[in-house]
C-alpha cells in the first residue's frame, strides 16, 4: 500500500483506521506514511475509508487557516478527503500479505475469500468431523495483532511432531513445504499478515494434548491465538463428548458456530447428468 | 466469510446478537447458490436484520464519491437491496439480528424455503440451540470458541474487544473503535453514527450496529 504524497493532506483520518498501527503523520514531510515492514496490506484503508477526492491543494489551504486561529474541524473520521492511498502490484512473496490479510482475495488453494476455510460450517454437506472426532481451528493474529509465519510455523512444526494430520483443504496447508513436519517456505517467515487458521483433526482421546501443545507455544510466540473446537452432535443435537470433555480440562466457552444441518449435495454428478436429478443426500 | 466465532464478551452479552448465515460447499452445493443466496437474504430482510452482507459488500459501505456536504450530514441507513443485487460470488451470504425473535422467525421461513444451503447460527452455545429447536431442528456441528490466548498482553480493554471483534476478519481496528468512543463521549458524534462508522469497515456486512450502539452507550458513562 502507498499513500500519494501529491495528493495526501496530512489530516491523519487514515491513522486509527489500519488495524496494525501502521501509518503515521510524518511531522517532517507533513505527510502520512506507512511502515512498509508493519503494513500486511489489508487494504482496510484503501477500501474502507470513503473519499472526496477533493483538490489536494486547496484542502492544504484550508487546513493552514484553520490551523493558525486554533479552529478545530471536525470531519467525519472514516473519510480521506483527497483519495490519496493507492494499491500496489504486489509480488510473491510480498502478495502473500494481501491473500492472507484481505478478506475479499481468495485462496487459490481453496477458491474461499477470507481465511479461505469452510471449517464446520458446511459439516452437514462436507462430513469433515464426525461424531467422536474434534477439528481445531486455530487462528494467529487477530485481534489486532497480525502474525508472522515463523511463528506460525513454531506452532505447525510443534503440532506435526506431535503426530497430528494437518486439513489439506486449508491455505496454510497449502503452502507448508513438509506436512509430516509442518515447515513453510523459508522465504515467507520474515512476512507479516493479518491472520492465518491453521486447522487440524484428532480424535477425542487427543484433546487434552492438542491443546496443551497450543497452549504450550501460545506463550512463546508474540501474538494472540485464538482456537475454536469443534464436532459434530448426536442425532437429538446433543454434544456430549465434547462441553463435557473441555469443561472437564478447565476451559470455558461462551460463543459457539452453530450448524443448524440444513444442507444438502445438490451439484449434479457427471454420472447423473444423463438423468438431470441432483444428488440429494442429507 | 463472516468468521464471527471469537467475538467477545459472556454469554448474556449476546442476548442481541444472532449472526445467521447460508453457506455452499464447494463441489458439492454451490451449483445455482448465487440465486440461492439472494433468496436467503430477501428472507433475512423480511426479518428486521441489523446489517447483512455477502461477496464482499455489508450494508453499510464506504463511497468513493463523497460530497464535501457530507461533513454536516452523512446517511446513516444500511443499503440491504443493493447487497442483495451484488451477490456475485457463491460464498457466505449473512444477517445479524438484535433479537432472538428475529433469529427465530428468520430460521423458521429459511427452513421453509428448503434452499439446501448449509446454515449456521453464530451466538452464544444455548442461544443457537434454543433458536433451532424452536424452529423444530437440532443442531448437526457445533463450534466452540475457546477465546483468545494473549500471553503477552497484546490486547485492550474489554470494551474495545467488544467493539473491534464484532468485524472477526479484524478489519474494524482497536484505535478506530477507541476513537469512536471517544468521539461519543466528548460528544462530537452520537452512538448512532460511531457505530454506522465501524460497521462501513466490515465488508461481510455481520457488523451487529445495534449492539455497537449499546456497547457505545454503556463505554460512554463507565469505563
Amino acid at each position: 500500500m502507498q499513500i500519494d504524497p501529491g495528493k495526501c493532506v496530512a489530516c491523519g483520518n487514515c491513522v486509527p483506521v489500519c488495524p496494525m498501527g501502521a501509518i503515521y503523520v510524518d511531522t517532517g514531510i507533513q505527510r502520512a506514511t506507512i511502515d512498509g515492514d508493519e503494513c500486511v496490506e489489508c487494504g482496510t484503508c484503501f477500501r474502507g475509508m470513503s473519499q472526496e477526492r477533493l483538490n489536494p491543494t486547496m484542502v492544504r489551504a484550508v487546513r493552514r487557516l484553520a490551523r493558525m486561529f486554533r479552529f478545530r474541524f471536525e470531519p467525519e473520521p472514516d473519510v480521506c478527503p483527497t483519495g490519496a492511498f493507492v494499491m500496489d502490484d504486489l509480488e510473491w512473496p510480498r502478495l502473500v500479505r494481501r491473500v492472507f490479510s484481505d478478506p475479499l482475495v481468495e485462496h487459490d488453494s481453496t477458491g474461499i475469500a477470507g481465511r479461505g476455510t469452510e471449517e464446520v460450517k458446511t459439516n452437514d454437506v462436507a462430513h469433515r468431523v464426525g461424531v467422536g472426532e474434534v477439528g481445531y481451528v486455530i487462528e494467529f493474529g487477530r485481534p489486532g495483532t497480525g502474525v508472522r509465519f515463523h511463528q506460525i510455523q513454531a506452532m505447525t512444526t510443534a503440532l506435526a511432531s506431535s503426530g497430528v494430520t494437518f486439513e489439506p483443504k486449508n491455505p496454510i496447508t497449502h503452502l507448508m513445504t513438509d506436512t509430516d513436519a509442518g515447515t513453510l517456505p523459508e522465504e515467507l517467515l520474515g512476512e507479516k499478515i493479518l491472520s492465518a487458521i491453521v486447522e487440524i483433526k484428532t480424535d477425542l482421546s487427543e484433546l487434552g494434548a492438542v491443546l496443551s501443545t497450543v497452549m504450550d507455544v501460545s506463550r512463546r510466540i508474540d501474538t494472540v491465538i485464538a482456537v475454536g473446537v469443534s464436532t459434530r452432535c448426536d442425532d437429538h443435537g446433543e454434544d456430549t463428548f465434547l462441553a463435557p470433555l473441555l469443561e472437564e480440562l478447565g476451559y470455558t466457552f461462551e460463543r459457539a458456530k452453530t450448524n443448524m444441518g440444513l444442507g444438502r449435495v445438490t451439484n449434479v454428478r457427471k454420472e447423473d447428468a444423463g438423468d438431470q436429478h441432483p444428488a440429494s443426500v442429507r | 466469510m463472516t468468521n464471527t466465532l471469537h467475538r467477545y464478551g459472556k454469554a448474556d452479552a449476546f442476548s442481541d446478537d444472532y449472526v445467521v448465515f447460508a453457506m455452499p460447499s464447494k463441489g458439492k452445493n454451490d451449483v445455482g447458490a448465487i440465486e440461492k443466496l439472494k433468496t436467503f437474504l430477501r428472507i433475512c430482510v423480511r426479518h428486521g436484520p441489523s446489517n447483512i452482507g455477502a461477496s464482499g459488500q455489508g450494508g453499510y459501505r464506504p463511497s468513493r464519491t463523497l460530497n464535501p456536504r457530507v461533513h454536516w450530514k452523512r446517511d446513516l441507513d444500511p443499503d440491504f437491496e443493493n447487497v442483495i443485487e451484488g451477490v456475485s460470488k457463491a460464498g457466505t451470504a449473512g444477517a445479524v439480528f438484535d433479537s432472538r425473535r428475529k433469529a427465530v422467525a428468520c430460521l423458521a421461513d429459511v427452513i421453509a424455503e428448503d434452499l439446501g444451503l448449509s446454515v449456521n447460527i453464530s451466538t452464544s452455545v444455548e442461544g443457537a440451540r434454543d433458536v433451532g429447536r424452536e424452529c423444530g431442528i437440532e443442531r448437526h456441528s457445533v463450534e466452540y470458541s475457546l477465546g483468545f490466548t494473549d500471553a503477552h498482553d497484546r490486547l485492550p480493554r474489554g470494551q474495545l474487544l467488544e467493539l473491534a471483534t464484532m468485524c472477526g476478519h479484524g478489519m474494524v481496528a482497536f484505535s478506530l473503535a477507541q476513537k469512536m468512543l471517544d468521539m461519543v463521549r466528548e460528544g462530537r458524534r452520537t452512538p448512532e453514527q460511531a457505530a454506522a462508522t465501524l460497521s462501513r469497515f466490515c465488508p461481510c456486512g455481520v457488523y451487529n450496529p445495534s449492539r455497537a450502539v449499546r456497547l457505545i452507550e454503556e463505554a460512554r458513562t463507565h469505563q
